[in-house]
């Protein structure tokens, strides 16, 4: 049987430049698949080809396929696309402060999913809303529905825009840091609650996130990427027992643990290169410790893995 | 007025080049040269016509367009290039003036206000705010009731109309740098708020004052035009756009030539300031600073 | 919202008091007995003292303006030194084509403006967008004056198709409205554009594109709404403006109102009708802007939020 969502060695241009290049990961109903990488590495790009808003931003996917429950979603027109959208693929922005069109009441908002996609009346919408609210156990539904987003914490808007994306009873669900905008205590509390509706319903969750520890907590399988390239993919336990690629290995070597002393965080020396200066050969090169001549000159194929894939000339040894 | 002082901090590379630079596009390269050509053909008037502005000669009164007269002739038989050039004089001179000293008053009250805050700052923008809700035409018409009409009251309705733009300007300029670090180093170092002024915080707002000071300069002459237009501007026999508009009114259907060419003239004159203007922002790379007031 | 409508209204004391005492200061800042500029030369000495007693000449500054303020209120305008007329008659007489002017330029200007700035935000960079942001810097830039001389000489003249002037029938409304409706509508074109482009980059249009809303929803029901706002705020400051050119247009086309009262009697030296005139034209600004303000607030629930 073949999953959900399967993209394949996926190109994206915008203009002269091409960010994202040899992008490919799986994802399955039921199944949580953090994709990680500092900022700059193309996750949110990568979110936008799957959804099919590149045109937004003047970008389209140049090469490579994006495969979804079947439909090949790189030639889809505009038309069925856009019925695929808030339907059966649901998304989740990065800031909740800016989510929401601060002129018109929230109810309004999650509405018009229901009258949009499912041809409802504007009353069974409505029902549909509340009911969605309430399961997620937001209080007061109806006067929440009667507000406007500026007189709610972002927490609360947060949980507004998941209650938009599951009033779709979407397939999958793609979240973009649907946290870093929040505060701490709030921060799990979101992660958590959509881990589990994912669980419960059987849907697919695509979370993007630049926080290995959030990954390890609720993630299934992970998708590296690197300056727009996939640097390793994996199930979660062998990733975390034996990170393959240098920069996953950094990555995980970043997460403060409870025996990290103050004062001792650790971090990636440098920065992600910018689009229009990705280096020639692995692009992490100049980053990396372990850098050979050949890093500098060749592309590393993505080769194998027990359990996923990686693209690097000297992975790390694999424990079993 | 040049953009050349303006940019202490940035770099001295492009400061020199900006106003140039603005020229590059053909829309700039256009636009900048009818402004060169418009005050050359301003200063140089007397050289340029055989005939005096003020020459009149009623037997060759309401002539067309001809060889001899070649923006033709008005009601008294005067040349109408000649008086378009001399006009110009006016206009331009008025105009500029008037934004002119208008920029530099602006300049002194806004970095006051935007420098010291508190009470002087609300005594200075609760004033400013007043004439800053009201369209330029009112006050200048305000204050030209109380000056009363001619050139001295143009100058001053002008350059009141527009000065509470550039005071809100300089102080949105001198607020937004006023606390960045090198400014705080200055004043530690114990330089004098005087010093702090002029040295560091005016060089870094003297650009989108100039700039839109420029811009106000193209309003500037419409609002000039439309004084004269009305009878309270340059009286008669002084030339200027707008004085030439408002005798040519009455002669509207019998010689549209005497309306055509002065209003064409500041239309024009004033496109061009608009696009150079532009190009100069663009140049410059100021255009979310201009929006700051 | 009538709260609202009340402490937006109550804030204006101030202003109106401000541009009562320039008006008021008119008469004194000019040269020469304040007498001389009410009074027609030659009048006996006791109309002279009629009008002294009447504006309180003989008392100090600040109690002829409480005097004169008291009169404008009450409606007391004064008389006219010219015709002899009282003020408050002319004024009121003048109002209503100066009302219809500038309120038909206005609605004119918005609803041309903000299709004109929709389309050129929508098409982007392209060629329609091109010509409409020519269109609106030459609009913007032609004295307003000229421009109706212009429209004159070729719709009135040649076309024979408006009257050259006067007011006695709509079609004497069409020329002056499209005269300061080009200005007009080149402002809130060019705002609207800006405000569009500025909407459609919000964080929350992605996410309604996410949602699968189609584009046009999107434009129309989100983007232009919020772009609106903005247009609306400006168009409260620029009210004025709008109204400003209503004075250079009556001159113009010679149509009774305000700005040929305003303009004839400072030519005429005529300072009571200056200062009648120039009040009321002040008082339409503000209240103007006021209408603005509202109508801003009935957009946007924030504003709402804030102001109670």
């Amino acid at each position: 049987m073949t999953a959900l969502l399967t993209v394949a060695d996926m190109q994206v241009t915008i203009g002269p430049v091409t960010p994202l290049d040899g992008i490919g990961f799986t994802l399955d109903r039921g199944e949580i698949l953090g994709l990680v990488g500092e900022s700059g590495s193309g996750k949110s790009l990568t979110a936008m080809a799957i959804m099919g808003l590149l045109p937004l931003s003047g970008g389209r996917v140049s090469a490579g396929s994006i495969r979804f429950d079947g439909t090949e979603l790189t030639s889809l027109g505009e038309d069925a696309y856009r019925q695929l959208r808030g339907k059966r693929i649901a998304f989740i922005s990065q800031n909740p402060m800016t989510a929401l069109d601060p002129l018109q009441t929230i109810g309004a908002q999650v509405d018009v999913i229901g009258t949009l996609h499912f041809g409802k009346s504007r009353a069974e919408a409505r029902r549909r809303t509340l009911e969605v609210l309430t399961q997620l156990r937001i209080p007061e539904a109806a006067a929440i529905c009667a507000s406007y987003p500026h007189q709610l914490s972002g927490g609360m808007k947060q949980r507004i825009v998941i209650a938009m994306a599951l009033a779709g009873e979407p397939d999958l669900i793609i979240a973009d840091e649907p946290t870093t905008a929040l505060d701490v205590t709030v921060q799990a509390q979101i992660i958590h609650l959509l881990a589990e509706l994912v669980r419960e319903r059987g849907m697919a969750l695509l979370l993007i996130t630049h926080d290995m520890g959030v990954v390890a907590q609720c993630c299934d399988r992970v998708a590296v990427l690197y300056a727009g390239r996939l640097a390793e993919a994996a199930a979660i336990d062998p990733l975390f027992a034996a990170p393959a690629h240098p920069y996953t290995q950094a990555l995980i070597a970043c997460i403060p643990r409870d025996d990290t002393r103050k004062g001792t965080l650790a971090g990636i020396p440098g920065t992600v290169p910018a689009v229009s200066a990705y280096p020639p050969g692995c692009r992490y090169h100049p980053r990396c410790p372990q850098a050979q001549d050949i890093c500098r000159t060749t592309v590393p194929d993505s080769r194998p893995r027990p359990s996923g894939v990686v693209a690097c000339h000297f992975p790390g040894p694999t424990n079993g | 007025m040049s953009i050349a002082t303006s940019t202490r901090h940035h770099g001295v590379a492009w400061r020199d080049v900006a106003v140039l630079r603005a020229l590059r596009t053909p829309k700039g390269a256009l636009a900048g040269g009818w402004i060169i050509l418009v005050v050359l053909a301003a200063v140089f008037a007397p050289l340029l016509t055989p005939y005096a502005y003020d020459l009149q000669s009623l037997k060759e009164a309401y002539q067309p367009p001809s060889a001899a007269h070649w923006l033709g002739t008005d009601e008294f038989g005067r040349d109408l290039l000649t008086r378009l050039l001399y006009g110009g004089r006016t206009s331009l001179s008025v105009s500029g003036i008037a934004i002119g000293v208008s920029v530099f008053v602006g300049m002194v009250l806004g970095a006051a206000a935007g420098y010291f805050g508190k009470r002087f700052d609300q005594m200075i923008m609760v004033a400013v705010d007043l004439t800053w809700s009201f369209p330029e035409i009112l006050v200048a018409l305000m204050l030209v009731a109380i000056i009363g009409p001619g050139i001295t009251g143009t100058l001053v309705a002008i350059g009141v109309a527009y000065l509470a733009q550039f005071t809100r300007l300089t102080r949105a300029q001198i607020m937004a740098i006023k606390s960045e670090t090198y400014v705080e180093a200055a004043r530690s170092l114990g330089a004098s708020h005087a010093r702090v002024l002029t040295g560091h915080l005016l060089p870094n707002a003297l650009a989108p004052v100039l700039v839109s000071g420029m811009l106000a300069t193209g309003d500037a002459i419409i609002l000039e035009a439309t004084l004269g237009f009305f009878g309270l501007g340059a009286q008669p026999p002084t030339p200027s756009w707008g004085a030439m508009m408002s005798s040519g009114t009455a002669l509207l259907f019998k010689a549209p030539w005497i309306i055509i060419f002065p209003g064409l003239a500041v239309a024009i004159t004033v496109v061009a300031i608009n696009i150079y203007g532009d190009a100069l922002i663009r140049a410059l790379d100021i255009r979310t600073r201009l929006r700051a007031a | 919202m009538i709260g609202y409508a009340v402490r937006r209204l109550l804030m204006l004391v101030p202003v109106f008091l401000a541009v009562s005492v320039v008006i008021f200061l008119i008469l004194h800042l000019i040269p020469g007995d304040p007498i001389d500029n009410l009074i027609r030369i030659g009048s006996s000495p006791a109309q002279r003292e009629i009008i002294a007693q009447r504006y309180g000449l003989d008392r100090s500054l600040p109690e002829q303006y409480f005097i004169w303020l008291g009169n404008v209120l009450r409606g007391d305008l004064g008389t006219a030194i010219v015709g002899q007329r009282p003020v408050s008659t002319m004024i009121l007489q003048a109002l209503p084509y100066s009302l219809a002017l500038g309120g038909a330029a206005l609605l004119f200007s918005a609803s041309l403006g903000i299709l004109l700035g929709v389309i050129a935000a929508w098409k982007r960079d392209g060629w329609a967008d091109q010509l409409i942001m020519g269109g609106v810097l030459l609009g913007s830039t032609m004295p307003t004056f000229w421009l109706g001389l212009l429209m004159i000489l070729l719709f009135s003249v040649h076309l024979g198709w408006f009257p050259v002037s006067g007011a006695r029938n709509w079609q004497s409304l069409v020329l002056p409205v499209l005269t300061i409706g080009l200005a007009g509508t080149a402002l809130v074109a060019r705002v609207t554009r800006v405000a569009m482009i500025e909407a459609q980059q919000r964080d929350f249009v992605m996410l309604l594109h996410a949602k699968g809303l189609p584009r046009w929803r999107i434009h129309l029901g989100h983007v232009l709404r919020h772009a609106l706002t903005a247009v609306v705020t400006i168009l409260a400051l620029r009210i004025g403006w709008i109204l400003g050119g209503a004075v250079t247009v009556e001159v113009v086309f010679a149509r009774p109102g305000l700005g040929t009262l305003l303009i004839k009697a400072l030519n005429q030296h005529d300072y009571p009708v200056v200062q009648a005139s120039l009040l009321m034209l002040a008082m339409a600004v503000m209240l103007g802007t006021l209408l603005g303000d509202l109508i801003q607030a009935a957009l946007d629930p924030r504003v709402r939020t804030a102001m109670s």
